[in-house]
């Protein structure tokens, strides 16, 4: 579990979250959602220690991030798996050695267990093919897949994910939003996607969190997301005419 | 660490070598073409060519031209490769694994450079060779004469001038590349303008370094 209490980050005179509060549970896809410029990503990065909250604190099982030493922090973030929205696969290196970098890394493990982990993690994301292929070899489906199979191969507690579906067409997009699921489930890790897609709120969202100029507008579930009155939500979600019409849909079939 | 610094010395000083040996040739071959066009007096010897060359090659041509060379090259791709890794995201996927980025990244570049002296000590090798068969083949300096030339009065201490020098170029060609593409900001036209900035301030860095070591070593 995940608990932010209260982060205020700024750049310059630029104060960019103020004041955000929420807890991300274990098992779960969580979903930040806002417009672009909302705080969404330097949120995300604030998670991951990237970037050093001015004020507030984030707790990760427990332990207060702020208050862990270097060594602490880059101990906990071996825990961390990260999905970047432009993959940032190590262009030197083949799919295979992305993979099995943070294993070389941080593992004692034998060539051949490494080798095997890599081939289960790239089955798992269902790149059987691609092993000793180069990220500017492969399309940006398979990146993402690649850069997911990079998070999760040292089993991580958390997985956090920057726009994972964002360029890509929408069948994939389903298919990346519904792996991620599906591995959130299967590992038992607490993850946490920034978005702007309406079909990943709809289909994965287990709990939203709805981000507007800095401050945490709205927090629920994909099913509540429907019944919300807030303004700014619904502005944000029922932007595009298909979603107004399934709303007006939803209403009707309600009433 | 073993494989990423095998991996660098093979990248920044195997892959200049080319570079440098074509341009220590030629540029010997120079020194010793205007040196004999301005001793043209009959009771200059011949030799005085040969020495002059092996002096100017030994002292700045290799450690200094060829740092300067190295600035561009090495300094480019240094910057240019950091700061390709930064802009898109590839040195925050290193912190988040939980990786010492700039250890990771830089370190392995300043032991590499280490070996930048075996560079120039080709690159003096190989600028006095150049002289020789200018010398020799041009009709400038008779090859007795210019041999002659290269064993006079020699000082063993300026080959280690000239060393001390290189280990120090060696230093700068390293970090201020990698400083200017690790903490450079923006996308990829910036990654350009970093790998410019960074020629520029490590080649006026090197310049003043010469002066400097130079006053102190020799002056």
């Amino acid at each position: 579990m995940i608990q932010v209490e209260n982060i205020h980050k700024s750049f310059g005179d630029t104060h960019v979250l103020k004041g955000i509060t929420t807890e991300f549970e274990q098992g779960k896809t969580n979903l930040v959602i806002g417009q672009s410029g909302s705080g969404k990503t330097v949120f995300l990065k604030c998670l991951l220690g990237l970037f050093e909250p001015e004020e507030g604190t984030i707790i990760y099982n427990g332990q207060v991030y702020s208050e862990l030493s270097i060594n602490e922090q880059r101990d906990l973030r071996q825990n961390m798996g990260m999905v970047f929205q432009g993959s940032a696969l190590f262009d030197s290196m083949t799919v295979e050695g992305n993979v099995m970098f943070p294993l070389e890394m941080f593992t004692k493990q034998s060539k051949a267990e490494m080798q095997d982990r890599v081939d289960f993690v790239l089955e798992r994301v269902n790149l059987v093919d691609a092993h000793k292929k180069f990220p500017s070899e492969i399309s940006g489906g398979m990146k993402k897949r690649v850069a997911i199979a990079r998070a999760i191969v040292m089993n991580p507690e958390y997985l956090f994910c920057d726009e994972p579906n964002s360029g890509l067409d929408p069948k994939t997009a389903i298919l990346i939003d519904n792996l991620i699921q599906e591995i959130t489930k299967e590992y038992h890790i607490t993850t946490v996607i920034n978005t702007h897609d309406m079909n990943s709120v709809m289909e994965i969202g287990e709990k939203i969190i709805f981000l507007k100029n800095g401050y945490k507008e709205w927090e629920g579930t994909n099913k509540e997301i429907f019944k919300t009155d807030n303004e700014a939500v619904t502005n944000f979600v029922y932007s595009s005419e298909l979603f107004k019409k399934v709303r007006q849909m939803y209403i009707e079939e309600r009433n | 660490m073993k494989s990423l610094i095998l991996k660098e010395i093979d990248e920044l000083i195997f892959g200049s070598l080319g570079i440098i040996i074509f341009i220590s040739f030629f540029i010997g071959g120079v020194v010793t073409i205007q040196t004999a066009l301005n001793l043209n007096s009959p009771l200059i010897p011949k030799s005085l060519i040969g020495f002059a060359t092996r002096q100017s090659v030994i002292l700045e041509f290799a450690p200094t031209f060829t740092s300067i060379i190295m600035a561009g090259k090495v300094g480019s791709y240094i910057t240019s490769s950091i700061g390709t890794m930064k802009v898109t995201e590839q040195i925050d996927a290193l912190e988040v694994m939980g990786v010492n980025s700039l250890n990771y990244l830089v370190f392995p570049k300043i032991i590499a450079m280490f070996m930048y002296p075996f560079a120039v000590a080709i690159a003096m090798y190989i600028g006095i060779l150049g002289g020789w068969i200018a010398g020799a083949f041009g009709g400038y300096a008779p090859s007795g004469e210019f041999v002659k030339g290269l064993q006079l009065d020699f000082i063993p201490f300026h080959v280690t001038y000239a060393f001390i020098k290189t280990i120090v170029f060696a230093f700068v060609i390293a970090t201020i590349p990698s400083y200017h593409g690790f903490y450079m900001k923006g996308g990829a036209l910036e990654v350009g303008k970093a790998s410019t900035t960074s020629f520029v301030w490590t080649s006026v860095v090197i310049i003043i370094l010469n002066y400097i070591l130079t006053q102190l070593l020799l002056g």
